[in-house]
């Protein structure tokens, strides 16, 4: 973190995320927090830009602001009621005290692990030269058999929902 | 038709000697550009130096190199709090930004004209011919007249949500541009995701449709938005399938190095992969909205889908960026498989940016002659031709490729050779699939299309209006 180029983005894309995610409880229409939702998830890609994890930025992208937004708009419309206010939740308590205990899991952990920092001329030897081909011979080398359990896991899913959906044909 | 009765033909001038003057002179001095930027090029004189207009990018990684000799003489403090490049990283970021700002506003003025014209043209009408001399001037007319409409919100609409789409869109719509490769240094934004960068940032507009159709509290335009997202999600996978055989078959993501290699091998991918380029420029289509699979917008169906309730500007904005989308997809169909800026050598001649608009260009036509041309898709043919015929036959396509490039890599032979043989077992391998899956699938041309319809003998068919007057 040499560079204030990266610090002022680092802050900017972090208030950016964190500001989303509170106007995603705050704002009073479902549809609205689905929006900040995406523009959450848009924050935590430009994080991984400022970290140089390009591949990992552009799956978030194409993952969760492309993919999983448009599965959630679907789901808010499909459901009943979703027009109305968001009404006051029976959980909110539980809620509140699930998100404090994983804020607190995940603030002792980054306390706790010592970082590897590098900085000024030990940085520069570091060479980020992207990430994509470090990360495709890892998957279809050290961690192939991972990688095709978990497609074939999907296809499952994707075969078993097509079908639970499919009627009987007469 | 008679000349007397066709209105294009009868509106053209005869070839007149100041034309033909002013022709020769043309021709002349275009000679003599050409001769001098030869005799240049040949002498060596360019190579590399700053006033090497061949490549936009030399002049400016020369301004770099100059403004980080000019950084070196800055205050102390101001070097240790913002490094040793930052004067050129803030220039050429804002050279680029500007530049695709400018490029993309141009182009959107003079492609509301250039593509209505030749919709007329194919249409057999005029097109717009009144604003300026042959209409030019119709896309400034166009655009003062959306600004001037009042704005309106619908009763019942989401205001906040109502006024996001049509900026949501056009994010995209200029984010596409950055990587794309205008010549061997000039390229904005080269990432070495370069590809993957592209899907992502075109599955961003879908969400942005989807919220002005449900924002907009029209029955209409929900069920357009609809369709327009189950369109749009379903053919981003053939597309994506068809860019994994360009990813196999040149061993990179980066758009530049997908370009080089098809100017290393001297060799369009487009002709290797006919496949992939049909499946891509289909699929394209579809997530452009334009026909043949312009659902999105059937009048006779849903008045105009998602954007029903949009007018004004709005809806301007919605226009302008379907037209910038669509020359954007010209400069990817131009980048992955028509050779990009590379031309069999002669980039060293002409400046190889205007090789790529010539191409992109090219691409462009064809889009409007498609629309010009086609009829338009139905919803059910559109989704099962995506999830029925286009996604196996591609998977195929990808297997083949995989095993095309193992061999590719692992063999002696001359490229000429190997590529020659890739390119025929595919040019095949597409007849053949393309065939066969649509038998399997039930299409039964022989059966489907009868040979002597029973209209032509009942009633007459084409030619009844000729035997009536004959027999007269």
């Amino acid at each position: 973190m040499s560079s204030i180029g990266i610090v002022l983005g680092f802050y900017a894309l972090s208030g950016l995320t964190i500001g989303a995610g509170l106007l995603v409880f705050l704002s009073r229409n479902l549809l609205h927090s689905v929006i900040f939702v995406i523009l959450a998830f848009i924050g935590m890609a430009g994080l991984f830009v400022t970290l140089s994890a390009d591949f990992i930025a552009v799956s978030q992208i194409l993952i969760y602001a492309g993919a999983i937004s448009v599965l959630l708009v679907f789901a808010v419309m499909l459901t009943p009621y979703a027009s109305r206010d968001n009404p006051n939740s029976l959980f909110a308590p539980a809620g509140i005290l699930i998100g404090l205990g994983f804020a607190g899991l995940m603030g002792f952990v980054g306390m706790r692990v010592i970082w590897p920092q590098l900085t000024g001329s030990d940085l520069e030897a570091q060479s980020f030269t992207g990430t994509v081909r470090s990360i495709g011979s890892m998957l279809l080398g050290t961690y192939a058999l991972p990688f095709e359990l978990a497609s074939v896991l999907l296809l499952a899913a994707f075969i078993g929902a097509i079908a639970l959906v499919r009627e009987d044909e007469a | 038709m008679t000349a007397a009765l066709d209105p294009i033909r009868a509106a053209r001038v005869p070839l007149t000697g100041a034309k033909l003057v002013i022709g020769v002179i043309a021709l002349v001095i275009l000679a003599g550009i050409a001769g001098g930027v030869g005799f240049l090029v040949v002498s060596g004189a360019l190579d590399g130096h700053w006033y090497d207009l061949r490549d936009l990018g030399i002049p400016i990684a020369h301004l770099r190199g100059w403004l980080d000799e000019q950084n070196k003489a800055q205050p102390a403090q101001l070097h240790d709090l913002l490094g040793d490049h930052w004067i050129s990283y803030l220039t050429t970021a804002l050279i680029g930004a500007i530049g695709i700002l400018s490029f993309v506003g141009g182009v959107l003025l003079v492609l509301i004209w250039v593509e209505r014209r030749l919709i007329g043209r194919i249409q057999v009408r005029r097109g717009p011919n009144r604003v300026g001399p042959y209409g030019l001037l119709q896309p400034v007319a166009d655009a003062i007249k959306l600004i001037q409409k009042e704005v309106l919100i619908p009763n019942g609409a989401d205001r906040f949500l109502f006024f996001l789409p049509p900026i949501l869109v056009f994010i995209p719509g200029l984010l596409v541009w950055g990587p794309v490769p205008w010549a061997p240094n000039m390229n904005y934004l080269d990432l070495n995701v370069g590809v993957l960068y592209l899907i992502a940032i075109s599955s961003l507009a879908t969400i942005a449709i989807f919220i002005a159709g449900w924002s907009s509290n029209n029955h209409y335009a929900l069920l357009g938005a609809m369709r327009t997202v189950a369109m749009m999600i379903s053919y981003e996978i053939p597309l994506s399938m068809a860019l994994v055989a360009v990813v196999l078959m040149t061993g990179s993501m980066q758009l530049s190095q997908i370009v080089q290699w098809q100017a290393d091998h001297n060799v369009w991918l487009g002709a290797l992969m006919p496949l992939a380029l049909f499946t891509f420029f289909f699929s394209s289509t579809a997530e452009l909205n334009r026909t043949p699979n312009d659902i999105a917008e059937a009048e006779s169906e849903i008045v105009a889908g998602f954007r029903t309730e949009y007018f004004g500007m709005k809806f301007g904005l919605f226009y302008a960026v379907e037209l910038g989308n669509a020359v954007a997809v010209g400069a990817f169909v131009t980048a992955f498989f028509l050779g990009g800026w590379s031309l069999f050598g002669l980039e060293q001649w002409i400046p190889p940016y205007l090789i790529f608009a010539v191409k992109v260009s090219s691409v462009y036509f064809v889009l409007v002659w498609l629309r010009g041309t086609l009829p338009r898709f139905r919803l059910d043919q559109l989704m099962a031709f995506a999830w029925k015929y286009l996604i196996p036959i591609n998977l195929a396509n990808t297997v083949l490729v995989a095993i095309e490039v193992t061999a590719f890599n692992h063999s002696s032979l001359p490229g000429v050779v190997s590529l020659g043989a890739i390119g025929v077992v595919n040019l095949v391998f597409t007849v053949w699939v393309a065939r066969r899956w649509a038998r399997f699938l039930g299409y039964r041309p022989e059966t489907e299309h009868v040979l002597h319809p029973s209209l032509q003998t009942q009633v007459g068919g084409l030619r009844a209006a000729e035997r009536l007057r004959a027999s007269s």
